[in-house]
């Protein structure tokens, strides 16, 4: 599984920070960068974080 | 009534509320207001309503039609959709009543919640590094102190309250006013305002729009400060960063003061009542969410109009029709949350929509999982004794104003 983020979108919600702590974080501006590509452990966590994003910031790419 | 959604999997303990028989002549057509003295909210109506094929038509008080959007993922789509405007200078916005002291946006410029893409992300951009996790988290302290404060001065008044009065109302107000760098001599004062502006029983109309007024001139004159002399604060920081100019700076302050206050002091509110009911859940944290959900005190505040024509859940909606996301009707929605009436913090309650989805989702949302976990946190470590002083079914639900919460909140220790 790879993610990819896109800060331009992001509305600095947090939903991703508060949910999948291990892959995501906020900047300096509040807005949305990636930790890491997520280990087998962390899949479903990811696909939680990018279906909450309230602004479709955050695109999981199965496979 | 038919379920079109999922098959329910198991039985729920708490059986869904029904409705008192309705005298609507025409089912098809539904009349505002939606919530209503005997009628439980949210109002069990919902349930019909989310099952309906399409959208449903409805009047509002001021004769206007308006398209009710009841499903979760319709809720989703409709504050997704770019041909749909928050702005409510537009012909067909809808007017759902009384919104106290909310100014109109034409009075005061920054009122960003009332602003479409790209013009309302300037301001959004500005504000979110305020309100990051990390940020929040690092207001905990602060906040902790302030909600022991206000326990202090309750515990030495005698062994009642009103916890609406004493304790839901003042902690955000105390929070907002420390965030903005309100110097902590001036907070009372910014307090007892704030609390006019949101009591509508307490207070007249006139008394309101004086407290809307004093309050606007006293952020004004804070803002004159802060470019004096800048201190370590949410206004000075924006004031140094220059997105946003300081005639719309006031218009921002206000909004976030109004946004954040009543909002939160209701979910505080509902949230120990729910909690003296439910004391299995009391020291769990997990209950915020589930408050935030299960009573969706936002109902009718992310209102929408058709700026375009266009199509949500196969119902077209026409360009200049007003559209009313239920966001209670959403959380409540079973084929997201099962037993969507049962109060259960060990559900997933994340997905909820009380703050809100798409852009203008919730600016807050962060410090009021904090506000809401050390209030509840403190109130029952302080007073583990604590007890209603009514029956529940006595407590003074307000049913006329755009938020849903309480009145007062009697309690006894
Ligand atoms: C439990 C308490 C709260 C609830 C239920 C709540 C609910 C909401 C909802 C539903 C929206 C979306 C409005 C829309 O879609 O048009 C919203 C937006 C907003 N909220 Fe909150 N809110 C709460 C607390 C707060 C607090 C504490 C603050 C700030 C200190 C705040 C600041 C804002 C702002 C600035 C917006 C507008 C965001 C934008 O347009 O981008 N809210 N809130
Ligand atoms: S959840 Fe989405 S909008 Fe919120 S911070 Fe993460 S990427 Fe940004």
């Amino acid at each position: 599984m790879r993610i990819t983020v896109a800060p331009d979108r992001c509305v600095g919600a947090g939903q991703c920070v508060l949910n999948a702590p291990a892959l995501f974080d906020q900047d300096d501006d509040g807005l949305v960068t990636l930790l890491a590509d997520p280990g087998a452990d962390q899949e479903s966590a990811a696909r939680v974080a990018s279906g909450l994003c309230p602004s479709r910031a955050i695109t999981v790419h199965e496979g | 009534m038919k379920h079109t959604g999922p098959a329910v999997p198991r039985t729920c303990p708490v059986a869904a509320q029904t409705a008192p028989a309705s005298d609507v002549t025409d089912p098809a057509m539904v009349d505002f207001p939606l919530r209503q003295p005997g009628v439980p909210f949210p109002p069990p109506d919902y349930a019909d309503y989310r099952d309906r094929q399409g959208l449903v038509l409805s009047h509002l008080p001021d004769g206007k039609r308006v398209w009710l959007v009841t499903r979760h993922e319709d809720v989703r789509a409709v504050l997704t959709n770019p041909k749909i405007s928050s702005n409510p200078e537009h012909e067909g916005f809808p007017n759902v009543g009384k919104t106290v002291g909310v100014p109109k946006q034409d009075q005061i410029p920054g009122w960003f919640v009332g602003m479409d893409s790209p013009e309302h992300d300037r301001f959004r951009k500005a504000l979110i590094p305020e309100f990051t996790v990390r940020r929040v988290r690092a207001m905990r302290p602060a906040i902790e102190r302030t909600v022991e404060a206000r326990l202090d001065e309750m515990l030495a008044a005698g062994n009642t309250a009103d916890l609406v009065a004493d304790y839901a109302l003042p902690i955000p107000s105390l929070v907002i006013s420390a965030l903005l760098g309100v110097p902590p001599t001036d907070r009372d004062f910014f307090e007892s305002r704030t609390r006019v502006l949101v009591s509508l029983r307490g207070s007249t109309e006139e008394q309101r729009m004086t407290a809307g007024k004093e309050l606007l001139r006293y952020i004004n004159r804070l803002i004159s400060i802060k470019e004096k002399w800048p201190g370590d604060d949410l206004v000075s920081r924006l004031l140094a960063n220059g997105a946003i100019a300081p005639h719309e700076l006031s218009g921002v302050l206000m909004l976030l003061l109004i946004a954040g206050h009543e909002t939160t002091a209701n979910n505080i509110a509902l949230g120990v009542v729910t909690l003296l009911t439910h004391p299995q859940w009391i020291h769990d944290d997990r209950a915020v969410e589930e408050t935030l959900r299960f009573h969706s005190v936002a109902d009718l505040v992310s209102l929408r109009v058709a700026v375009e024509d266009v199509e949500i859940a196969g119902q077209l909606i026409k360009a200049g029709e007003g559209i009313v996301p239920l966001v209670a009707a959403a959380n409540h929605d079973e084929s997201v949350f099962e037993c969507p009436h049962e109060f259960d913090p060990s559900r997933s309650a994340r997905s909820h929509v009380a703050f809100g989805y798409g852009v203008h989702q919730c600016l807050g949302q962060n410090l009021v999982r904090v506000e809401m976990e050390v209030a509840y946190r403190k109130l029952f470590e302080r007073i583990p004794n604590l007890q209603l002083d009514v029956p529940v079914d006595g407590l003074g639900i307000k049913y006329d104003s755009v938020l849903y919460g309480l009145h007062e909140l009697p309690v006894r220790w």
